[in-house]
């Protein structure tokens, strides 16, 4: 337990250094966008004087590192500061739409990691079976299609169609768990087809190459057979690559969802970040972007740590 | 224990007629087992004796009515206890594995799930059978760790399977085929994996373990001088057929069939031990040192000389050094002090200092052909790279050498345009051989070359090592812990224990007059191939223990 303490300790060490490093990359990325914020709020209308006053009230005419050590600062001691756009604190900006994209991320979560073990257990089980291969086949075809373009075939069936589901996820802070939860179930439905191939397949290649090894044949010989064989002497040593898997899976769930989002309006950070990009909102760019970031870091962490934890040669030493 | 005959008032536990097993190679079946019988009386012992390809393996799991993934039973009937197991639906088959046939394994650290403890995989299959109560079947397991004198047989089985070394794990093995009481075990080489001081432990353990339990067994080993300690009966089987079968007695001592005979015969090959000592020795290593990393010294102050044209054997047990030895020698390990002496010039300690001329004078030849050779290489590229790399050799010159080469190994020239995989294990260690004599070496690192192959291809590869060494003037080292290696082809000895050399000499006086104990408990421990010979030392040993208490 003292290995993963110090474990958990350096990561998060590293994660910082990390964070660090992506605020450097996006200020200089943000600073390479042709515009400024200031032009593309005035947009053609814009005089110079204009631009001149707008650009000394919002300090665009600071160097860029000045404008950096700044941000750095507020960012050090717990302010985000306020968005360039809309002079709004970027606190509450963020964290509503990434509670938002959370929300939408568990529940593909919630779907898709227990059926893609599931699908890739069975096909593991019945391999070459017809079973097996109508997995494989119906899995890979989702993956093959663009996202939007899977959202937009559920919309068609179940909004258009059946009429079962809104085909806009517009979700707020005040609604109830129940109406957040139908409205949310399209969008989520669209993560979970693109996501369940990827899992699946590797649950079920991860479980296929245990199978034959030497402690399966054992347990054959014991007499242990079926779901047993599998679910108490394949699993525990197939976890370490599908956890890697799931928590990659689970990352894009949050960073990559900017199209789902947009196909069903849906409020979460994606579309934000889309925006604040579009108008060099540069402190809403960093926040989004760190959040992501961090998203990344302790997803990776926890999935280092459930290796450890399912590995009994590093966790029980000699 | 008694022979039994057919006769005898035991009744037949296991009746196997005709047994026909196929295998898939490529789109069709080809028998493996040609038609055997096998019959199992109650009690009883048959060691199934051959070498790899016989289809003693597939004979033993077919007493459990398996056949592993691409082969099937496609002839003959499997009766056990009167239970047709061909007629048997899996899930009937699955009631009687483990809880009436129990099987062992060789390697007990692949066989053991890394990711249970061990007492929940000894108890497995008395709990899911229902055939005992958790507690009751961990107080089974318990004493029957202290049966096969496991150390803290209370606590034990709360171990993970890499917490435990590899003889303790092989018994823990035989503790959770024993559990339910079986009537039948299938022991599968369960003693090939170890070393020697280990396997008669383990082989002790399992004969007093088969007797208490008054369980029949199948004994399944290439080793004729071990199954001679446990089996009542030995059939030798060749290719899928049975060659013979007799009593344990009547095959060591009056073999009727040849094949049986070249089995019987200890050794093919023998060499009288001579060396000369005056002249500069080939290589030496002086008081070498190393550690892996910041580790545990794995080498301690270790001497070890060749002489010119002579055979030092490294013998010890694994984790003793030997190939770290190796490692050392060759610059694959700097050695931490100490170092290495070519005939006579100190070898820089790391590889990517030494000339051409000093790497081409040190060459290897290691344990697994198979692995030692790139698969996507043809022959004439494996022998003929070195040919070009010392010598600059190319084309038609390189393509003659390649083929002399090969004829030096006794192989056909035709092989050249062939990839390794179409070689048999034997044909590859070869490869092997004329490749490191491609470089024209003064010594030859043989790191436990013949320990992969069967005994008769074995012999031959030593014999081959012999001629080339009396041709070329060659000094080999070489590794092995086989002590009937050692009599075969050393002229010194040097016995390495726990990264030390305990004892280091000609090979009569080491072989004959050991001095070091350890020494002396290897020497003891290689089975001989006579009847009695576990029952006799393990009787002296128990009285050099009272001697000591």
């Amino acid at each position: 337990m003292a290995r993963i303490a110090v474990l958990i300790a350096q990561r998060l060490g590293l994660g910082v250094l990390i964070l660090f490093a992506v605020s450097l990359i996006i200020m200089f990325v943000v600073e390479l966008l042709p515009g400024d914020t200031c032009q593309e709020l005035m947009g053609q209308g814009a005089t110079p004087q204009t631009l001149q006053a707008c650009r000394a009230a919002l300090g665009l005419d600071d160097p860029m590192h000045e404008r950096y050590l700044s941000w750095l600062g507020g960012m050090l001691t717990g302010d985000m500061g306020i968005s360039l756009a809309n002079q709004r604190p970027i606190d509450e900006l963020v964290i509503r739409r990434i509670l938002n994209t959370f929300f939408l991320a568990g529940i593909a979560a919630a779907i898709a990691v227990p059926l893609s073990l599931m699908l890739g257990i069975l096909a593991a089980m019945y391999r070459n079976s017809i079973f097996d291969r109508i997995v494989n086949v119906s899995t890979l075809t989702s993956i093959s299609f663009p996202e939007f373009f899977v959202a937009y075939i559920l919309i068609f069936i179940f909004a258009v169609e059946l009429g079962m589901f809104p085909s806009v996820s517009n979700v707020h802070a005040d609604m109830a768990f129940q109406e957040r939860l139908y409205r949310s179930l399209l969008p989520a439905l669209s993560l979970t087809l693109v996501i369940t191939a990827h899992m699946m397949r590797m649950t079920r290649a991860t479980i296929v190459n245990l199978m034959a090894s030497p402690y399966i044949e054992m347990a054959r010989l014991k007499g242990i057979r079926g779901m047993r064989i599998i679910t108490y002497h394949a699993l525990p040593n197939a976890f370490a690559p599908i956890i890697n898997v799931i928590t990659l899976n689970l990352a894009y769930l949050i960073v990559g969802v900017v199209v789902v989002e947009v196909v069903f309006v849906y409020p979460g950070l994606g579309q934000l970040l889309v925006d604040a990009v579009s108008n060099r909102d540069m402190p809403l760019v960093q926040a989004g972007a760190l959040m992501f970031a961090a998203v990344y870091v302790l997803l990776n962490l926890f999935a280092d740590i459930v290796s450890i934890i399912s590995n009994p040669r590093l966790l029980h030493p000699r | 224990m008694t022979a039994t005959s057919p006769d005898d008032e035991k009744s037949v536990l296991l009746d196997i007629r005709g047994l026909v097993i196929e295998a898939r190679s490529e789109d069709t079946w080809a028998p493996i087992v040609k038609g055997v019988d096998v019959t199992l009386h109650r009690e009883e012992v048959l060691g199934l004796i051959g070498e790899s390809g016989a289809g003693k393996s597939t004979i033993g799991l077919a007493a459990l009515g398996f056949a592993r993934d691409g082969c099937r039973i496609s002839g003959g009937d499997i009766s056990f206890d009167g239970i047709a197991l061909r007629e048997l639906s899996e899930g009937r088959m699955g009631r009687l594995r483990g809880a009436r046939i129990a099987y062992v394994a060789q390697s007990a650290a692949a066989s053991f799930n890394p990711a249970r403890r061990i007492d929940d995989q000894v108890c497995e299959t008395a709990v899911q059978h229902g055939i005992m109560s958790r507690p009751e079947a961990r107080k089974r397991a318990r004493r029957l760790y202290a049966t096969l004198r496991l150390p803290d047989p209370d606590s034990f089985g709360r171990r993970f399977p890499h917490q435990v070394s590899g003889g303790q794990l092989q018994r823990a093995m035989v503790a959770m085929a024993l559990v339910c009481g079986p009537d039948l075990i299938v022991f599968d080489e369960p003693t090939t994996a170890l070393d020697v001081t280990t396997q008669i432990e383990v082989l002790a353990a399992i004969k007093d373990a088969i007797r208490a339990e008054r369980a029949a067994a199948l004994y399944i080993t290439h080793d004729l001088a071990v199954v001679g300690q446990i089996a009542d009966r030995i059939k030798v089987l060749l290719q899928g057929e049975e060659v013979e079968e007799g009593e344990t007695e009547q095959i060591l001592y009056h073999p009727k069939e040849d094949y049986t005979r070249k089995l019987v015969k200890v050794r093919s090959v023998s060499k009288p031990g001579h060396t000369d000592m005056s002249d500069t020795p080939a290589i030496e290593a002086r008081h070498v040192t190393a550690a892996y990393g910041k580790g545990l010294k794995v080498l301690d102050d270790v001497s070890v000389s060749v002489a010119k044209g002579a055979t030092t054997a490294i013998v010890g047990e694994s984790g003793s050094g030997k190939s770290t030895l190796a490692r050392a020698m060759t610059g694959l390990l700097p050695p931490l002090s100490g170092g290495c002496h070519l005939n006579g010039v100190e070898l820089p300690p790391q590889l990517k200092h030494r000339s051409k001329d000093q790497l081409r004078r040190l060459q290897m030849i290691y344990q697994m052909p198979d692995v030692a050779v790139n698969p996507r290489q043809l022959i004439d590229e494996i022998i003929g790279r070195p040919l070009t790399f010392y010598f600059g050799t190319t084309g038609r010159k390189r393509r003659d050498r390649v083929a002399e080469l090969l004829e030096l190994v006794e192989l056909s020239p035709d092989l050249a345009k062939r990839p390794p995989a179409a070689l048999s294990g034997g044909q590859k260690q070869r490869i092997c051989i004329a490749r490191a004599l491609a470089a024209e070496p003064d010594v030859v690192i043989c790191d436990e070359v013949t320990s992969a192959l069967d005994q008769v291809v074995a012999d031959g590869v030593l014999k081959l090592l012999l001629r080339l060494q009396e041709e070329f003037q060659t000094s080999y080292v070489f590794i092995t812990h086989d002590l009937a290696t050692v009599r075969a082809i050393a002229d010194d000895v040097a016995v390495m224990y726990l990264g030390q050399v305990v004892e280091h000499g000609a090979k009569d006086d080491i072989l004959n007059n050991p001095q070091h104990d350890y020494t002396k408990k290897l020497l003891s421990s290689v089975p001989r191939m006579e009847m009695g010979w576990l029952d006799r030392v393990l009787a002296e040993r128990a009285k050099g223990r009272e001697a000591i208490s």
